[in-house]
């Protein structure tokens, strides 16, 4: 794959407020949305390919910045509520205006970007600064004219969903109907009606009734793409559960539940941890859940429980360095997964800025790293290998000197082309396939 | 402890950890060695278990937090820790760690554990080390402690469910209980002074089990008996030295977060 390192978040203290903590494409892929630690969206649009210039197509640029959220106190818990951007999810366009939502632990809201590109000019009472004329000058009366302007990208906040939620915010998904989304915190799931604020639906509630007894908290949670009754939660103890909502107003008992039974071999004090599941996804075709737990990426058929049907090891060579993984908390990073628009690759991150990408069709893969280094514009991304003891090639990277605090935990996927936006800490990378890619 | 430690040993377990090592029994091939390996083998897993365990003691600690835990996290560093406890009650080795090790720091054990698995490896060489000829005395002594000791065991059982209710419900890891609770008389006062629709407001939309005012007190008055780090000081635990810097940093804390409120 092609690779080009375009914009870069760069904070000037170095650490803490930009790092990226969300990336989406909409649903054309004209546009993509980051979200970060700081609290701000920047969304880039993709230049619209240009005659002239074949191999400038598609450039991703900056459209539009600004604050989504802001840090906040919680009186009642003397805790601070981060200001970081979990999650940002599209709404489907329905006119000429695009709309997204952004969610921290707490809140959730809606901004509506809209786009400015002309400006009235001609006014009879205002002169061109918007100062008063003096009505003595004024002779004749004009139409004011639309002239074009610079254009101008503004993004107002159209609903701000608040109070939804005691735990953290770990997921959101627009429902298909374009009505309704919903929230999943740790312990519960929330209904909401785009256009109404003040009260939400509990749909899913894993909440003992005892706090002593909780022993498993919601990890993710989607919107079947299709189907606006059905969706999906996963759980740190590897479980997903399919919840239709015409069933019962409240859906804590699932209408499938997958799960796969525990390997006794492999069975360890970690064995839990890993196995829980950092995100879920749907398959475009709706045919196919995607999961991630900490080693494997796993593709579920909606149609078999009992079993994933297709496994992936992301990084088993880390499965002998669980301790020390558990010890400095790695164990415990959430990493995402995608799907291509076909379905047919799957790609996750991993460490070392290292990405992983399957093809479920030729049972290929390849690990392929986001650095500096390694993408100048245009750059042809090499493909890289870990070794674990024996035979090393030249390149090869031993598992000892993996860098863990260089962790792909965010990845999206074009919603039809073979481009990829790879958040690395405070960097995005945006890599595009000009011809159809080969898995080595 | 110190980083560099604690990696070094994290790495060490990760050998003993891989592939689920449970009962490491050495079988009848290697005789008499396979007998003194297996005495070797248990003791060094125990150690290893424990430090495991007070790993996880160390990470749910909440003392000095001022953004809320991630419930995920604990969640599993919780299931963990009831994890080695179940194996330890079963072995009946929880009783033994608790008499032996009552009052040392975690810091301690950790080193020793290490000084232990040194001398387990100098003995696959042929040498011994000073461990091995004291332990099989003391795992024996818990053998015969073990029926009489069942009470107790399941006493220290106890203190982690408080210490994992504590954890859930106490989001707010105030040291200092006195304080806070001023603070807290006076964040209702404040509240109330405002008009009396917005107290309603501001509840109306949130879940009222949490926030319900009864609740969430006496929740706080429980915890005056046994907040998180007393709790831990029932496992060894180097919270002792940290604990008097905590509560001068959260009392910072709230001297900030009631400024905010008066000038509100």
């Amino acid at each position: 794959m092609e690779g080009e390192s375009i914009y870069e978040i760069d904070s000037e203290d170095g650490v803490g407020a930009d790092i990226i903590s969300t990336v989406e494409f909409n649903h054309t892929g004209e546009l993509l949305a980051t979200g970060d630690k700081g609290g701000r969206v920047v969304i880039f649009q993709r230049e619209p390919e240009s005659k002239n210039e074949p191999y400038s197509q598609g450039e991703y640029n900056v459209y539009s910045t600004f604050q989504s959220h802001e840090p906040e106190f919680d009186y009642l818990k003397s805790l601070e509520i981060e200001e970081k951007i979990n999650k940002i999810k599209w709404l489907p366009q329905q006119n000429a205006a695009h709309s997204l939502l952004s969610t921290n632990d707490k809140t959730i809201k809606l901004w509506k970007i809209t786009e400015r590109d002309k400006r009235p000019e001609g006014y009879n009472l205002k002169d061109e600064e918007g100062k008063l004329k003096d009505l003595s000058t004024v002779t004749s009366l004009q139409v004011p004219v639309l002239k074009p302007m610079d254009l101008m990208v503004e993004v107002t906040p159209r609903r701000i969903f608040a109070n939804g939620h005691t735990y953290h915010v770990n997921s959101i998904s627009v429902n298909s109907d374009c009505e309704t989304y919903m929230s999943a915190d740790d312990l519960r799931i929330n209904l909401w009606h785009l256009a109404i604020t003040d009260r939400s639906f509990n749909i899913v509630d894993i909440k003992p009734a005892n706090m002593e007894d909780l022993t498993e908290v919601i990890t993710a949670s989607e919107f079947h793409p299709h189907h606006c009754n059905l969706f999906v939660y996963s759980s740190s103890k590897g479980s997903l559960r399919l919840c239709d909502m015409r069933a019962s107003a409240l859906c804590d008992k699932h209408s499938k539940l997958y799960e796969e039974p525990e390997d006794p071999s492999n069975r360890s004090f970690f064995s839990e941890i890993i196995s829980s599941v950092s995100d879920v996804k749907f398959s475009h075709s709706g045919r196919y859940m995607l999961t991630r737990d900490y080693l494997t990426v796993k593709v579920w058929d909606l149609n078999m429980e009992t079993k994933p049907v297709e496994t992936y090891q992301v990084h088993d060579y880390l499965r002998s360095k669980l301790c020390s993984l558990y010890e400095n908390d790695c164990i415990f990073d959430k990493f995402e997964c995608a799907w291509n628009g076909s379905d047919s690759v799957i790609m996750t991150g991993a460490y070392n800025n290292f990405f992983r990408m399957f093809d479920r069709n030729t049972k290929r893969d390849v690990t392929l790293e986001a650095s500096r280094e390694s993408s100048k514009p245009r750059a042809i991304l090499k493909p890289r290998r870990v070794c674990v003891g024996g035979k090393r090639r030249k390149d090869d990277i031993s598992v000892d000197s993996l860098d863990f605090t260089k962790k792909i935990l965010h990845t999206a996927w074009h919603p039809t082309e073979n481009i990829i936006a790879i958040a690395a800490t405070n960097n995005l990378y945006i890599f595009q396939d000009k011809v159809n890619s080969e898995m080595h | 402890m110190g980083e560099e430690e604690g990696l070094r040993q994290a790495q060490l377990l990760d050998t003993m950890f891989v592939r689920g090592l449970k009962r490491k029994c050495f079988d009848g091939e290697e005789d008499i060695e396979g007998t003194l390996a297996g005495f070797k083998a248990i003791p060094s897993y125990n150690l290893q278990r424990q430090s495991l365990l007070d790993m996880s003691l160390v990470k749910l600690q909440l003392c000095h937090m001022l953004v809320e835990p991630n419930l995920c996290r604990s969640v599993l560093i919780a299931n963990t820790v009831r994890q080695i406890q179940e194996e330890m009650t079963q072995d009946g080795t929880w009783q033994m760690i608790n008499t032996q090790n009552a009052g040392h720091a975690s810091l301690d054990r950790l080193v020793s554990t290490d000084i232990l698995c040194r001398s387990s490896r100098e003995q696959t060489e042929g040498k011994h080390g000073p461990g091995y000829s004291t332990f099989p005395k003391d795992f024996e002594e818990t053998q015969s402690q073990d029926s009489s000791e069942i009470m107790s065991t399941v006493s220290s059982g106890q203190a982690p469910r408080n210490l994992q209710s504590n954890m859930w419900e106490m989001e707010s890891p105030q040291e200092n209980r006195g304080n806070f609770q001023k603070s807290l008389d006076q964040i209702f006062e404040t509240l109330e002074n405002k008009s009396p629709n917005s107290v309603e407001d501001l509840f109306s939309e949130v879940d009222n089990s949490y926030y319900d005012l009864d609740t969430m007190l006496t929740g706080m008055m429980s915890n005056t008996k046994m907040g998180h780090c007393d709790v831990l000081e029932t496992f060894p635990s180097q919270t002792t030295t940290n604990s008097n810097s905590n509560c001068k940093s959260d009392l910072n804390e709230l001297d900030h977060i009631v400024e905010i409120l008066v000038e509100s």
